[in-house]
């Protein structure tokens, strides 16, 4: 994980739409890619196809009750 | 609807939501006083999925009372206009034109929500709650579904009317079932398809709104029960510039809770208990829009009903306003380790 210096953003608690509006304007500021960390399926699902539609690989880790999505170009 | 609901009623959470209260003594409005179980199937359904898909999770604590004022707003629309996003769409699909000037105001309520929400617009952050408070509203549905089978004194039934057209309990609930199980999956929302399109310019959710466009103007046309035109039309009334109104305010109120009705239900099954308190403010405002008279009927607007949705235009605006975080920045950490 630290072999990416990836910045972070924390969606956790947030509800739709707002972990996609907080993926969005992470990505503006930092194009290279971001982690987003999410706690519901539908965040995560929901920023995965985002991301994918701006054309960012996806992965994701399961920690616990949360996801981690790293996006990169 | 063919198998004995009211015309183009289809599926509409805003008129179920009101028939329920109606037969739970909530307002007196005799014509619309059912325990629909339609509703409670979507949510047993949507409970039951949710569980088996390891996504129930009971949380709540994001502005709840801004939530319920909201669903109560939300429902004054959408009895103006005479039908949750779900039934608008139902509506188009059955040939009632006056649904286009309903969807003209809903996609310019979404238009002016997503203006608050790229400011900032946030209910702020949920928490988790106990397992516990999740389950009391499936359980309160369930005994709301024992009511409507034991039929005791209490409960208001429709001798005519829209609440007295309603087919067999058990078809009902097994509809219901369906439409919750598939909605949970699918994430079906009426609002946030027009809203990602707008945003993200994401087509994903839209396209659960065109497919039911789709298959019930095929089904309507299958069963001879397709009537175009504006007017004539089942519980409907053709005042487009409220239609307009009513609408602009239900989908500038789902677009700021995050949902439609049809999906505030499904929220409310799987755990969340900001749903669940938007519900009930739907229930509380429903039951409201008959006791003050703002709801619509076949005849037309009401002259309170107009006061009451531009009233809740105003305070709609106001929520939007007020929780606009405009110092909001990105809480972002470098190359941190995530607790887990």
């Amino acid at each position: 994980m630290s072999k990416l210096k990836l910045n972070q953003v924390d969606t956790r608690g947030r509800s739709c739409p707002e972990p996609v509006l907080l993926t969005k304007k992470a990505l503006e500021k930092n194009p290279e890619g971001v982690q987003v960390i999410a706690d519901n399926t539908t965040a995560r699902d929901n920023i995965t196809r985002f991301a994918r539609n701006l054309g960012y690989k996806v992965e994701m880790v399961q920690q616990g009750a949360d996801y981690i999505l790293t996006l990169t170009r | 609807m063919v198998l004995g609901n009211a015309g183009n009623y289809g599926l509409c959470i805003a008129c179920f939501i009101r028939d329920t209260v109606g037969a739970l003594g909530f307002h007196r409005a005799a014509v619309v006083q059912y325990i629909r179980p339609e509703i409670i199937g979507i949510v047993l359904g949507a409970f039951f999925m949710a569980v088996a898909g390891k996504e129930y999770s009971a949380r709540g604590g994001s502005s709840p009372f801004a939530r319920f004022v909201l669903g109560f707003l939300v429902i004054v629309g959408a009895l103006m206009f005479l039908g949750c996003p779900l039934r608008m769409i139902l509506r188009l699909a059955g040939g009632d034109l006056n649904a286009i000037f309903g969807i003209l105001g809903f996609a310019t309520g979404i238009g002016t929500g997503i203006i608050f929400l790229n400011n900032g617009f946030s209910l702020k952050r949920t928490y988790s709650l106990s397992s516990f408070e999740g389950y009391l509203f499936p359980l309160v549905c369930t005994g709301i579904l024992l009511l409507l089978i034991t039929r005791p004194g209490f409960i208001f039934f429709s001798e005519s009317g829209p609440g007295a057209s309603h087919a067999p309990i058990v078809i009902s609930l097994a509809a219901g079932l369906v439409v919750g199980v598939l909605a949970q999956k699918t994430r079906l929302c009426m609002v946030g398809g027009l809203r990602d399109l707008f945003m993200f310019k994401d087509w994903h959710l839209l396209s659960g709104f065109l497919a039911i466009l789709v298959a019930a103007l095929a089904a309507n046309l299958a069963f001879g029960t397709f009537n175009l035109g504006f007017t004539g039309q089942p519980i409907a009334h053709s005042d487009g510039l409220w239609n307009f109104l009513g609408m602009a305010l239900a989908g500038l109120g789902s677009v700021l809770l995050g949902g439609c009705p049809l999906r505030q239900l499904i929220l409310s099954a799987e755990g969340n208990i900001d749903s669940v308190i938007t519900v009930l403010g739907m229930a509380a405002g429903a039951a409201t829009a008959h006791n003050f008279g703002l709801a619509a009927s076949a005849e037309g607007p009401t002259a309170n009903g107009k006061i009451a949705v531009l009233l809740g235009l105003l305070v709609v605006a106001a929520i939007g306003y007020f929780n606009m975080d405009r110092s909001f920045e990105l809480n972002m950490k470098g190359d941190v380790k995530i607790e887990a």
